[in-house]
């Protein structure tokens, strides 16, 4: 069975450590928050400017002035600081946050990324995504697997208008964890009752298979 | 000193046909909702807009893109606008689309005295098209030149008559930089406290790139995204 969008962001929940600064993107990355554990020491970024975000606001505790950067309300957790957009992007593109989760609508066998545009149709802007991608120390793509016609986003190259190159570590999609290396695409693990065969068809881009390929632990 | 006028519409009176103006605010979080307003009363056009978002259709800068009175925007994300989405692949405005964290470093540099400066973001990219690229320890930086505009246009949460402001929460955003990038800074405030009443260790802005200030009033603070959970 192919992974839901929750249990693909607490697939992703695994790889964040204790002692992390992590940025969290739109869509699924924001799921993941959901899915750290409540004792770990885990820092959130927000690159509107604000690190220590918190869970969502009560209907009384909303305040305007108080969003992440997928201008959602918010809350501070305990130790927040505020700062301006310059301050925020210092830190992202001085390698201070740890880990990016980002989405993203190609993938290439280099780790290269796209994600902000498809011309002539879909023009949304890149946002802090190219900074994000060349700063942050580890940086994983949580996606599906397909576009919604069937097409793999997985691919020898992009196609699509880069948002970095060379720049993505790990990527978790609902069918399959798969590694950027030096020589290539590594297949890691498989959703639960998704054959290995499937992926491969699933997939554009060549995978590196080899007898380790475990299951996804969700 | 006092840099005290009376509302919006004289702060932006001298706003010409064809200036840039770069806007503070995060979609429409912490925008100078009161001269936005201004402007589209004003009827200024062709103005150049430096802005992180292009607003929402029917709120924020979003306004000054109805007739449109912009014909270009610099901005790193403009997704929750169909209008300006529209506008764009259309022709009819021009996007200069930048990165975040290269926008707010272009506006930090302009108003910095810092022409030009080399970043790693956007390398590889259609954003390093005819850019110069240089190498630095092996790795790819590409050559960004800072923004300076005619004005700039901030909102925050108090002010003094000196210019000095306090932002609240992350309605801080690009405000603070937007205000060095001006050759005229307008700030519009929540409220005006009298001079001394700011703890100096506390101010986000040095009045010193502050022109003109005014307390605004009516502010909406609209939501984009109303996100909450039960208990």
């Amino acid at each position: 069975m192919a992974l839901t969008r929750e249990q693909m962001a607490s697939r992703v929940a695994k790889e964040i450590h204790a002692g992390y600064y992590v940025n969290l993107g739109i869509g699924i990355p924001t799921l993941v928050a959901n899915y750290i554990p409540k004792d770990m020491d885990v820092i959130l970024q927000s690159e509107n400017g604000m690190l220590g975000i918190g869970p969502f606001p009560t209907e009384d505790e909303i305040d305007p002035d108080l969003i992440n950067a997928g201008k959602q309300t918010i809350t501070e957790m305990p130790g927040s600081s505020y700062f301006s957009a310059t301050e925020s992007f210092a830190m992202i593109r001085g390698g201070k946050v740890d880990l990016t989760i980002l989405g993203a609508m190609e993938v290439d066998e280099n780790g290269d990324i796209a994600n902000w545009m498809i011309p002539g149709k879909k023009l949304k802007g890149m946002g802090g995504a190219m900074d994000l991608v060349v700063g942050a120390k580890h940086v994983i793509v949580v996606m599906q697997h397909v576009t919604k016609d069937g097409s793999s986003k997985i691919l020898p190259k992009c196609t699509l208008p880069l948002t970095g190159t060379g720049v993505v570590n790990l990527i978790v999609t609902e069918l399959a964890t798969i590694k950027v290396t030096k020589n290539g695409l590594k297949l890691l693990e498989h959703a639960p009752g998704v054959s290995v065969d499937e992926i491969i068809k699933a997939t554009k881009a060549k995978l590196i298979i080899d007898k380790n390929i475990k299951e996804m632990v969700i | 000193m006092n840099k005290i006028v009376a509302n919006a519409d004289i702060a932006i009176r001298d706003v010409f046909d064809g200036a840039t103006i770069a806007i503070g605010g995060f979609g429409i979080c912490g925008i100078p909702e009161n001269c936005i307003a201004a402007l589209v009363k004003l009827d200024v056009k062709n103005l150049t807009c430096v802005s992180n978002n292009a607003g929402i259709d029917d709120f924020g800068i979003g306004l000054l893109l109805q007739k449109p009175q912009i014909k270009k925007m610099i901005s790193s994300y403009v997704g929750e606008n169909k209008l300006f989405e529209r506008l764009v692949l259309s022709g009819e405005i021009e996007l200069e689309a930048t990165p975040q964290g290269t926008l707010a470093e272009k506006l930090r540099a302009g108003g910095a005295g810092i022409p030009a400066f080399f970043t790693p973001t956007g390398a590889g990219t259609i954003v390093a098209t005819n850019k110069e690229v240089r190498v630095y320890n092996g790795r790819n930086y590409i050559l960004e030149e800072s923004i300076t505009t005619d004005f700039a246009i901030v909102k925050a949460w108090k002010g003094d008559a000196l210019g000095n402001l306090v932002y609240r929460k992350t309605a801080r955003n690009f405000n603070p930089i937007v205000a060095t990038a001006g050759r005229v800074t307008i700030a519009e405030v929540e409220e005006l406290v009298p001079v001394g009443s700011i703890n100096p260790d506390m101010v986000h802005t040095p009045g010193i790139y502050v022109k003109r200030i005014f307390q605004g009033s009516n502010y909406e603070k609209r939501i984009e995204n109303r996100t909450t959970r039960s208990n």
